[in-house]
């Protein structure tokens, strides 16, 4: 099982806060911050996916 | 009908000549119960001067973030506190974005950079992408990279690419709210050069910026006067991070009133739903501005945020027995 530590929008602590809004807000955004070390990744939108690159933990994509 | 409809449809309607600025801000002050009316009037006129077709565009971002400038809206620029870092995109990536827009039926490909103006690293990346891509796949090559000097534009018409964007954003009175870090005048003078060269001139904006009405009149006015072969509409999407992050997106009536009024001052251009529609106007709200005076859209992803599926609204074009134009009509 995969543990979200990180909100991948907003990059705070994912079991803190409420997060209903990224949630919401990501179904028309990709990701911005790893959610395994919360760094910012490297993401690169095109027109039918994305990818997201964590210096630490690899690629991402849709 | 308001007397004001009256006079669009004899100026705009029978002559295909846009109303002027007055009469613009005339349009955007109909009360809501004037919509349906104004709606079905934009969407003759566009009919009788554009015809049926809508043009489908796809846009890619060659070089994202890192930008030296400041328009407030953006979350590309280097100097607000947004999460988006800067990347580039690179040559087989590239065309490949351009193979699968070109396999949704769309005609253009928008090649899009985060800078204030292309360097010579940029304009090699694009003299390399354009080629790459006119050898492999069938689709017209736009280009929008921020403010070009006169050689600038020379090279990228020997390159082929056969269209420029280059956004006002909004209109000049309030400019200097959005960007402090070049001016109006600096961004007309790079579409005067486009218009010069014979390659066609993409010229739109945001709404939602905190413009006034009047404001709002005044831009579409302003972009009439430019002549634009293409204008991109946007509505603001609030950005974590940049000044602009925290702005109500603009009421769907509100946008619907300004895609029609738009239409009404250009009944001849090609008016394209661009980014923000999705959260300003929903589906049903799509619909309504393609039955407003829309007659082109971008479909799939934006630059730095996602949009429907392309199939979403191919099916909607479908649906409202709209033809995707052909690339044979865009040559």
């Amino acid at each position: 099982m995969t543990v979200i530590v990180y909100c991948d929008r907003c990059g705070e602590p994912a079991a803190e806060g409420d997060h209903t809004a990224c949630v919401a807000a990501r179904t028309l955004e990709p990701p911005r911050y790893c959610p395994d070390c919360r760094r910012r990744m490297k993401v690169q939108v095109v027109p039918t996916g994305w990818t997201a690159t964590c210096v630490q933990h690899g690629v991402r994509r849709s | 009908m308001p007397e004001i409809l009256d006079r669009a449809r004899a100026r705009v309607l029978a002559d295909g000549v846009g109303l002027d600025e007055a009469s613009l801000l005339e349009v955007l002050r109909l009360p809501d119960d004037d919509l349906p009316e104004l709606l079905q009037l934009a969407h003759e006129v566009r009919m009788t001067w554009c015809g049926p077709d809508v043009e489908v565009e796809g846009i890619v971002s060659l070089k994202t973030g890192g930008c030296p400038e400041d328009c407030h809206f953006c979350s590309q620029s280097g100097l607000f506190t947004s999460p988006v870092r800067a990347v580039w995109l690179d040559i087989p990536a590239l065309v490949e974005a351009a193979r699968q827009t070109a396999a949704t039926g769309a005609t253009e490909f928008c090649i899009v950079a985060a800078v204030r103006g292309p360097d010579q690293r940029l304009m090699d990346q694009m003299r390399e992408g354009v080629k790459a891509i006119r050898e492999a796949v069938d689709i017209q090559v736009a280009a929008s990279l921020g403010m070009l000097t006169r050689q600038q534009v020379d090279d990228l018409v020997e390159m082929g690419v056969h269209r420029y964007n280059h956004n006002l954003e909004t209109c000049r009175s309030y400019f200097p709210n959005v960007v402090t870090t070049h001016t109006w005048a600096e961004r007309f003078s790079t579409l005067e050069m486009v218009r010069d060269s014979g390659m066609e001139v993409c010229c739109g904006g945001i709404l939602g910026l905190g413009e006034t009405v009047e404001q709002r009149a005044e831009f579409a006015a302003q972009l009439a006067s430019l002549r634009p072969d293409e204008v991109p509409l946007n509505f603001l999407n609030p950005r974590p991070g940049t000044p602009l992050g925290d702005r109500p997106v603009v009421a769907g009536k509100d946008a619907l009133r300004a895609i029609a009024t738009f239409r009404l001052a250009m009944p001849r251009t090609i008016l394209r739903y661009a980014g923000g529609r999705e959260i300003t106007l929903g589906d049903l709200g799509t619909r309504d501005g393609l039955l407003g005076g829309i007659n082109a859209v971008i479909v799939g992803n934006y630059l730095t945020t996602l949009g429907r599926p392309a199939t979403a609204d191919l099916d909607l074009l479908a649906e409202l027995k709209m033809p995707v134009k052909a690339l044979s009509a865009t040559l």
